[in-house]
């Protein structure tokens, strides 16, 4: 008995929700599975439905239902006027989307992969991102730019390029990226009610992964708050922060170490800018240890700007060890599947980090 | 007798310098309109062009001859204070070319839409920004029109979307700009301008064959100057007949120094876009006076004889004035007392443009973000933790 509880707190479940499930008089919520595309087609209709200004446009998006399905069946339901297909000119449709934001519409502009928003890099900084500072609030941009983003499965060099880095960089842009079905949902929706350009960087792997939707999440008006972390799994041993799938790998992680006494707090970014570094502080201020995990490239990444913001910090004297940084390798993305599976962090690699952060 | 009355009146008027405009002639004097025979346009994919008589009335021509003379006299005095200094980074006149920006107003109405690339002052004006706040921007005040955080190159007001850095990107925001018109279904139209170096730009191309497969109201401008930069048409461009590379979409090429030609053209072009027939192609044939920028000095690539030649056969101020005193539409006197007038508003502007003090530190990092309450912002350095709020 005694051990059995032991385990069930170690495993970071609230007890007191755990009570719950035993009390009878208290019906359970009702949460139902939903995969992260559903989650997305789901907020881009209801936001369609809720504004008329709101519109999507892209390579594929209408007859096609979506290169990823994402957008399937809105084309039948909205029509051509709210669901473009546009001929393969990222440059001029992202353009024309910017434009159409500057003059009253809320465009949701869909790259088909992130790699080719490089052809349209021009138009979303110097002319979505810029536009609101340049003008001193004259002239806002209300758009969404939205698309998978990072690695997928043996797409190679080209097309699996991570631009959170790139992104983030950028002052006047929100940049986010959700991990499960609720992050896709509720971060879409407010990236859509946002009156500033918003990068939003989905994941083709997640696409396809069902997720526990909770009632509130499935809500019409369900929104997650742009600059908000969330404690994924809370613990003492160690802090973890990943943003999209690398959060899935981290509680992995987390539930492999949890078997040998050590307790990971897991954080889930969800959004890369603005970057709520408070709650990273506040937990290595308990931890006392910190790894990030991402799936980008390590020079200037995601986890190079939270080792320096940490160091600015208040969190820095609290650090036991050096901050670790569990990255994609330096390289270009390579084809085959063993070279691929090396090229990117797996949970044995978080695993092993986490020990020699700990010096374990 | 007559004739002592009304040096009598000059002289009053001279020494009042009132806003009063004295003749010893009555306006019962002046013609109240003629018909002028303007060159007929090049036509592309077009059946007829724009009409070739055309009648401007004295108030036009009054209004249009104000309005260009502002900004030709705006424009020196930007080039006199960036050579004392006073005016940094980049600064691209428009003098010469004030026919385009004054007859493409007069045949739009301020509920459609405008777009432009980097020389923009002129038309920043004829959407509705002040003289004085335009200067405060290039000074870089606080009274300028985006408060100083713009400069020469990002000015903005209502439905006119800038002053763009960028060659070539404002064409695909003109073409969204249109694309909103026709969504939400108002029957304005967006006019989107670029130049002749522009007009080899990828994102054009794209542009076109969007605006033409949506049928976007887009008015296409290519403001044909002979000189990209320091590089002329022909060394450029394959084919420069830049009103025909549009491809599908029907193309004008218009006389852009003769202010009526433009007007005619793009009445001809708004009714075009408006009954639905979507996008048309403009290009002005026009000429630059400056050199591309403050820092060019203009003759390493064309020659002086050039400049003087278009300057004296050509300047739309005066073709204009010649079409309006030939025709007993207005007298030089009148004329003059509008010099009078536009240089004293100039001089004000200038006043206040160098006066007006510089945009508060605090405001450094304003407006990164709309509808946020207050946000930090990383100064320099760590300890440096600035407030943004818009």
């Amino acid at each position: 008995m005694a051990a059995s509880l032991r385990c069930f707190l170690r495993s970071g479940k609230n007890t007191v929700s755990a009570l719950q499930l035993r009390d009878f008089h208290r019906s359970a919520p009702a949460a139902v599975q939903m995969t992260v595309r559903d989650a997305l087609n789901q907020a881009m209709d209801e936001e369609l439905e809720r504004d008329e200004r709101v519109f999507l446009l892209g390579e594929e998006v209408a007859q096609y239902d979506g290169a990823y399905k994402v957008s399937r069946g809105l084309w039948k339901k909205y029509g051509d006027k709210r669901i473009i297909d546009t001929p393969i000119s990222e440059m001029g449709f992202t353009g024309i989307a910017v434009g159409a934001a500057m003059a009253g519409l809320r465009p949701i502009c869909e790259f088909m992969t992130f790699n080719f928003s490089m052809q349209a890099i021009d138009q979303i900084i110097n002319s979505a991102a810029k536009t609101y500072y340049m003008s001193a609030g004259l002239q806002s941009v209300p758009i969404v730019f939205r698309g998978p983003n990072g690695a997928s499965a043996g797409v190679a060099a080209q097309h699996s390029q991570c631009f959170a880095a790139w992104y983030g960089h950028c002052p006047g842009l929100k940049v986010v990226s959700p991990w499960n079905s609720e992050d896709a949902k509720g971060l879409l929706k407010s990236a859509i009610r946002d009156e500033n350009p918003v990068v939003v960087l989905e994941n083709e792997l997640l696409y396809g992964v069902p997720f526990e939707m909770s009632e509130e999440a499935q809500s019409k008006d369900f929104t997650i708050p742009i600059g908000k972390a969330k404690i994924e799994r809370q613990g003492n041993s160690i802090t973890l922060v990943a943003h999209s799938r690398y959060v899935g790998h981290c509680l992995d992680a987390a539930a492999v170490l949890a078997k040998e006494g050590i307790e990971c707090e897991v954080i889930n970014l969800r959004t890369i800018r603005p970057m709520d570094v408070e709650s990273i502080e506040t937990s290595v201020m308990k931890t006392n240890h910190l790894v990030t995990v991402e799936g980008g490239w390590p020079q200037f990444g995601i986890g190079a700007e939270i080792c320096a913001r940490i160091m600015e910090g208040p969190a820095f004297n609290y650090l036991d060890s050096p901050v670790t940084r569990v990255t994609g390798v330096d390289i270009p993305m390579p084809y085959a599947k063993i070279l691929e599976d090396h090229s990117l962090p797996q949970v044995k690699d978080i695993i092993f980090s986490v020990k020699k952060t700990l010096n374990i | 007798m007559l004739a002592i009355i009304s040096n009598v009146l000059r002289a009053s008027a001279q020494r009042n310098g009132a806003a009063v405009i004295t003749s010893a002639r009555t306006y019962a004097d002046f013609t109240t309109q003629a018909t002028f025979e303007i060159k007929k346009c090049d036509v592309f994919k077009l059946d007829e062009g724009p009409a070739t008589q055309v009648v401007l009335t004295r108030d036009e021509g009054l209004q249009y001859y104000r309005t260009m003379q502002t900004m030709r006299r705006m424009e020196l005095k930007a080039d006199q204070l960036y050579k004392q200094k006073i005016i940094r980074g980049f600064c691209h006149l428009y003098d010469g070319q004030e026919a385009c920006a004054v007859g493409i107003e007069a045949s739009i109405n301020l509920s459609d839409h405008l777009i432009t690339a980097y020389r923009a002052h002129g038309y920043t004006y004829t959407r509705g920004g002040t003289v004085k706040e335009i200067m405060a921007e290039l000074t870089g005040r606080r009274g300028g029109i985006a408060k100083g955080k713009g400069g020469s190159m990002h000015m903005y007001c209502k439905h006119f979307y800038g002053g763009n850095g960028i060659v070539g990107a404002q064409v695909p925001l003109g073409a969204g700009v249109a694309l909103a018109c026709k969504y939400q279904g108002n029957n304005e139209l967006c006019v989107c301008l670029y130049g002749d170096g522009a007009a080899n730009q990828g994102q054009i191309f794209e542009t076109y064959n969007m605006a033409a497969l949506w049928k976007l109201p887009v008015i296409f401008i290519c403001e044909n100057n002979r000189y990209g930069m320091g590089t002329s048409v022909e060394r450029a461009a394959a084919s420069t007949d830049y009103f025909k590379r549009g491809e599908f979409i029907p193309g004008l090429r218009v006389d852009g120094m003769d202010v009526l030609c433009v007007r005619e053209a793009t009445r001809f072009a708004a009714d075009h876009c408006r009954s639905g027939k979507g996008p048309i192609l403009m290009e002005l044939q026009t000429y630059r006076y400056h050199g591309h920028s403050m820092s060019d000095p203009g003759v390493s690539y064309r020659t002086r004889e050039e400049i003087q030649e278009v300057r004296s056969k050509s300047d739309p101020i005066s073709m204009l004035k010649d079409r309006m005193l030939s025709n007993n539409m207005a007298s030089v006197e009148e004329l003059k007392e509008i010099d009078v007038e536009v240089r004293k508003e100039i001089e004000d502007a200038a006043q206040f443009a160098t006066t007006d003090p510089e945009p508060p530190l605090e405001e450094l990092c304003n407006h990164i973000f709309c509808d946020m309450p207050s946000l930090e912002v990383r100064g320099t350095n760590p300890w440096a933790k600035l407030k943004s709020v818009s």
